[in-house]
């Protein structure tokens, strides 16, 4: 090759800490390990897709984040979501439910609806969900530290209504762990913390065998400051303490694995995402089949909700959030996410109108109804770039969980605050 | 100055149920690299909780991050109490999440330094070290 005359190109490292090149090629993807954890689409390790057709077959749910005030303000708010096309609901709730408080405990002064909806009684949830169908909306809640008894409030409201709770859909977020990493809304220690989401999962699995019990959070870790390697490593490093958990109560992998779900965040180099995505399908499949011995090819699926983050957005020019909005989707389909959702373009200062939600429905309607993007699965596959990526995304993420194992494992990082100092030290820099 | 001849000493707290510290935490990082001593309360702050720690931690600077939009009810509720502490003439700062129609309201409640999300973590140093007395 020729010596540069002019001053060598600038190096380009993302936000993961991998070069990128100004150019890929089939000798980089086989220096990088090849086509090896390629594959196919439905089939073992999972890294195009955990389904055989994916979109064609079914596109993504499209799942806005609502929810304010009181349940009836926010039931009119979910039926305007689904009348104008969206397909899951996805219920905020406001602080003094998420830690457990009633709302006329005095510290839930000045909160009560205001960042989510206002649950105390069976009875609000019954008119949150009036008038919708519960076979047709799956229903994911986004609850935490409070999410035994929401569980509870929900499945009791489901069977209420004479919904057979053994075919009952849903997911509750559920992930304790990325609560002290990130948000804050834990309410007891970590370990008693951990058992009760052992709880859930092992009543789910023998009460409400369709029903996902906890969705595991990168999406949170990130927007604390994570890099998008971390966010994947860190989420798996937690996933595995609530099978670890399970596994100690006696369910058989395959019994619970299946039922685990992910919640992940889109903002950021596009590459670099959707890579991250197949790198953690086929790493997720991975540790599912030759370290838990799952069978079932659902319990090694990576299924996940990937999200437009709000790190990505401004608080200053928020029409360009728009703009993002609208790549952070591109992004998503192109990762083979099974749900959607986007952040709307005022979230950085407000709760989202009804305007700035139907706008964001309509960026992921665009990308099914308009811009094909519902017809390929995998559409990336084979590009040296992305193939070379995905293998090094891979790799980096092996290396951050081998050094959790090594600092003796995510719950003792996250008691000690290690994991949490690990990811602010990062968002000092960014800031 | 006095300012010059003692550390500056502020309170950051952490107002409500909101649990979002980044930002908290990035800004108490950059006023102790500003030299100043930093006091942080930590999640769920009552307005008895901050007041009393003003109080016993002889601070110059009353400052607040607020992400969750309680910023208008919790500050009604400190002020009075800051008063009757005899706070008066610390510096009361707050940051966060904070509406433009808000900061009228918040500036009548005592709150003279506003630094809405994605303000220069300069500005809000230089501002506490002109302003305290």
């Amino acid at each position: 090759m020729n010596a540069p005359k002019k001053p060598a190109i600038k190096k380009v490292i993302n936000e993961s800490g991998i070069e990128v090149k100004p150019l890929y090629t089939a000798e980089d993807v086989a220096a990088s390990g090849g086509m090896a954890m390629v594959g196919e689409p439905g089939q073992y390790p999972f890294t195009r897709g955990i389904h055989r057709e994916m979109y064609r077959k079914q596109p993504w749910t499209m799942r806005q984040y609502a929810g304010f005030g009181n349940p009836a303000d926010t039931n009119q708010r979910f039926k305007y979501l689904i009348a104008n096309g969206q397909t899951g609901l996805n219920v905020a709730f406001d602080l003094p439910t998420q830690i457990g408080l009633d709302s006329d405990d005095p510290l839930a002064e000045g909160e009560i609806g205001r960042v989510g909806m206002s649950i105390d009684t069976l009875r609000d949830f019954e008119i949150a969900f009036d008038g919708i169908d519960l076979k047709k909306i799956t229903v994911s809640l986004t609850i935490n530290g409070a999410a035994a008894i929401l569980i509870a409030m929900y499945l009791a409201m489901a069977e209420k209504r004479g919904y057979d709770v053994k075919e009952l859909r849903g997911t509750a977020q559920n992930d304790i762990l990325k609560e002290f990493i990130g948000r804050g809304t834990w309410i007891f220690p970590v370990e008693p913390s951990i058992r009760l989401v052992g709880d859930t999962i092992e009543y789910c699995a023998t009460h409400a065998p369709k029903y996902t019990p906890v969705s595991v959070c990168g999406y949170h870790i990130r927007e604390s400051g994570a890099t998008p390697a971390q966010e994947i490593a860190y989420a798996f490093c937690i996933a595995k303490a609530y099978a670890d958990d399970a596994i100690k109560r006696g369910l058989s992998v395959d019994e619970f694995a299946g039922r685990l779900s992910y919640n992940f965040n889109i903002f950021g180099n596009i590459f670099e995402q959707v890579c991250k995505f197949r790198a953690g399908r086929g790493l997720w499949a991975k540790i599912m089949k030759e370290e838990y011995g799952a069978e079932k090819p659902g319990s090694m699926w990576l299924r996940m909700i990937a999200a437009g983050g709000g790190g990505g957005l401004t608080f200053e020019q928020p029409e360009v959030n728009i703009v993002r909005g609208a790549y952070y989707a591109l992004i998503s389909a192109l990762s083979g996410t099974q749900t959607m959702a986007l952040c709307s373009y005022d979230e950085a200062y407000t709760i989202p109108t009804e305007y700035s939600a139907r706008i964001s429905l309509r960026t992921m309607q665009l990308l099914i109804e308009e811009m094909g993007l519902t017809e390929t699965v995998d559409p990336l596959a084979g590009s040296f770039y992305v193939e070379t990526m995905t293998n090094e995304m891979r790799k980096k993420r092996e290396d951050i969980m081998a050094e959790v194992d090594a600092q003796g494992g995510i719950v003792k990082m996250v008691a000690e605050g290690s994991i949490q100092s690990k990811v602010s030290a990062r968002q000092l820099l960014q800031e | 100055m006095t300012a010059s001849q003692r550390r500056i000493k502020v309170l950051l707290g952490k107002p409500g149920l909101d649990g979002h510290d980044q930002g908290a935490k990035v800004v108490a990082r950059a006023m102790m690299d500003a030299g100043f001593e930093v006091i942080y309360t930590g999640l769920r702050q009552t307005p008895e909780q901050i007041t009393r720690i003003a109080l016993e931690e002889d601070v110059d600077v009353i400052s607040l991050s607020s992400m969750a939009g309680s910023h208008i009810p919790f500050c009604r509720k400190l002020k009075p109490l800051l008063e009757a502490n005899g706070l008066t003439d610390k510096l009361w700062v707050i940051g966060g999440n904070l509406p433009a129609q808000d900061h009228e309201a918040l500036r009548e409640l005592g709150f003279k330094g506003i630094f809405p999300s994605g303000s220069k973590l300069d500005a809000i140093t230089e501002y506490i070290r002109s302003n305290v007395k």
